[in-house]
């Protein structure tokens, strides 16, 4: 019996897989291969051309964390990821709590806030980084006009300043999203619920701290969780905005493996990079998996 | 309830116009319309100033004295930036549209069967294939840039469009097998029964019954995966090296030099590149409240 159990199993999948395989062919050439290949030329000693000069073990590693600017870049990723993603998310809370309400024109303000969204990343950063040059930005002539600076100042020229500039545009592009995403979690939440506290005399911070925000904790999760990926793998941010900075004090891991591959020329250590930023994303991965188990309804 | 009391049904009462009295409509909340507008504003204020520095000269853009709108409004920016020396705009307008194109066809070719063999057979393995394109959904072409350089360079296929093509193909499959699975699945499976019975095979009820039915679906993954192909940047950068295949926000970053940027061609670039899929995006987005995350948290 189990014999015919397995063999009618195997049929299944079998008939299965003419539905299925062009996707798995995609995903297992362009997304599982490379990130083999990835993770074994890792441990190789590359030539700039790509020749491969034998076996090196956890050289490239070594070489890439005995860096004296990497500990600067592992701090720059930590606070770059969790300002930007909790900056975004507790605007986004109040922006779609707002947009949530009904009033005229709400459509339209809803279509605005989606541009940025829409917009290629690189561009939108571009003119942040016209609007705050020290000579030609309209932006940091306006702070000079409304007396808030003195003198025009160099926001994009100093890699403390020039950081903190890339997260407020993090927060910008990745506000619209998370929006749209609490959005839709505020939008489940019954009625008859939020009514029934009005009639107890709850508050409104009451109401919104003890209904809503636990309503919104698969929402949240997805938020928060793709947030911090995308923060993560963000690339044109920084490199339009620190990426002429001299040295790598501006740098996260992700815009060092750039650096690596593109300025320095050192593939073999922007591979190394490139395996250590994989990890991550895939210990992020688990734990989103763990929190919002995706495939429980099966 | 208390607040139903005032709404409780009056008797009506003709009025001069001859109508029934009506209780006065909500009042009408436009001091929330005035902050809406403060809002969209904010988020507006980069791709206006974009919007404006594209009609600008070359010498106004550079002055340091910046000035908020045009003094000489040079709407011939839109037709000389086709033509400079530092990239082949057009060619770079041409790779975007086939890239984003043929990534789009593929995405659909490929997700539309297994999304709908997924959302109707229970078979073994079906978990783990959902799990796995979960997954993809997780990672960027980012983090495995550098093993795709690898890879293409090794079959030949670097700097090609057709690596571009399977790389955001590849990336995108995710959001559409997921947006498409959960389509089908409203799909009362009695109607495809009904159909077979009237002699028609699988794949001629897939496509005259069951595919008309979830056209919103498909529109949804075909402009979400267009956009998100239109704006893609990293991979791009490091795999595509020639001028003439690169995208337009590969492109852009050509004209912002360290001293004399061509900002109004940069401006000019973008608006040309933001305008469509603004729209595109405009047009899905009463679905990407919800739509996003339709596959996780279900």
């Amino acid at each position: 019996m189990a014999t015919a159990g397995n063999g009618s199993r195997l049929k299944q999948t079998a008939s299965a897989l003419p539905w299925l395989s062009p996707a798995l062919a995609l995903i297992v050439a362009i997304v599982l291969f490379p990130a083999g290949v990835m993770v074994y030329t890792s441990t190789r000693d590359l030539s700039l051309s790509g020749v491969d000069r034998g076996g090196v073990g956890l050289d490239n590693y070594r070489q890439v964390f005995e860096n004296d600017g990497v500990p600067r870049v592992l701090l720059n990723t930590a606070i770059w990821v969790s300002g930007v993603v909790l900056v975004t998310v507790l605007i986004s809370l109040a922006l779609a709590q707002f947009l949530n309400k009904e009033f005229p024109g709400r459509r339209t303000i809803r279509l605005a806030i989606l541009i940025p969204w829409a917009a290629s990343v690189v561009m939108t950063t571009t003119v942040f980084y016209y609007m705050l040059e020290p000579n030609v930005g309209i932006l940091n002539k306006f702070l000079v006009q409304i007396h808030v600076l003195d003198e025009t100042f160099g926001f994009t020229k100093q890699p403390t300043s020039a950081l903190a500039v890339a997260m407020v545009v993090g927060v910008f592009v990745s506000v619209p999203f998370t929006t749209y995403t609490i959005l839709a979690g505020l939008q489940t939440i019954p009625t008859e619920i939020l009514e029934a506290a009005d009639v107890d005399g709850v508050s409104p911070w009451q109401r919104y701290t003890r209904i809503v925000l636990p309503q919104l904790r698969g929402a949240l999760a997805v938020a928060v969780i793709i947030n911090i990926i995308n923060v993560f793998n963000s690339l044109p941010i920084l490199r339009v905005i620190t990426g002429d900075l001299p040295g790598i004090e501006a740098d996260t891991t992700t815009s060092l493996t750039f650096k690596l591959l593109t300025l320095y020329r050192e593939p073999a250590l922007a591979q190394a990079l490139s395996v250590f930023n994989f990890g991550l994303v895939l210990v992020i991965i688990v734990v989103y998996m763990a929190v919002t188990r995706p495939l429980r309804e099966d | 309830m208390a607040t139903q009391v005032p709404l409780a049904p009056a008797p009506p009462v003709p009025t001069s116009a001859g109508r029934p009295h009506r209780i006065a409509a909500p009042r009408r909340r436009w001091g929330l319309t005035a902050v809406g507008a403060v809002i969209a504003f904010l988020f507006l204020i980069p791709y206006v100033v974009m919007l404006l520095g594209s009609f600008k000269t070359k010498k106004e853009i550079l002055s340091i004295e910046p000035t908020y709108l045009p003094t000489d409004w040079q709407p011939r920016n839109y037709v000389t930036m086709w033509d400079t020396p530092e990239t082949p705009l057009p060619l770079n307008l041409i790779s975007t549209i086939a890239i984003s194109a043929a990534a789009t066809v593929l995405v659909l070719l490929v997700a539309v069967p297994a999304a709908y063999y997924t959302s109707r057979r229970r078979f073994p393995g079906r978990l783990a294939f959902l799990f796995l394109v979960l997954i993809t959904q997780m990672l960027q072409p980012t983090v495995l840039a550098v093993g795709l350089v690898r890879q293409f360079l090794a079959i030949g296929i670097h700097d090609t469009w057709l690596a571009m093509i399977l790389v955001n193909a590849a990336f995108n499959l995710s959001f559409a097998v997921w947006i498409l699975h959960s389509f089908f699945a409203t799909i009362p499976v009695e109607l495809e029964e009904a159909a077979m019975l009237d002699g028609l095979s699988h794949l001629q009820v897939l496509r005259k019954i069951t595919l008309p039915l979830v056209w919103p679906g498909i529109v949804t993954a075909t402009i979400f995966t267009v956009v998100a192909c239109w704006n893609e940047f990293a991979a791009s950068l490091v795999i595509l090296t020639t001028d003439a295949n690169q995208p337009l926000s590969v492109a852009l970053t050509k004209f912002v030099g360290q001293y004399a940027t061509s900002w109004h061609y940069v401006f000019g670039i973008s608006v040309v590149s933001i305008v469509p899929v603004a729209i595109l995006f405009a047009l899905i987005e009463r679905r990407l409240v919800g739509g996003l995350t339709a596959g996780s948290v279900k």
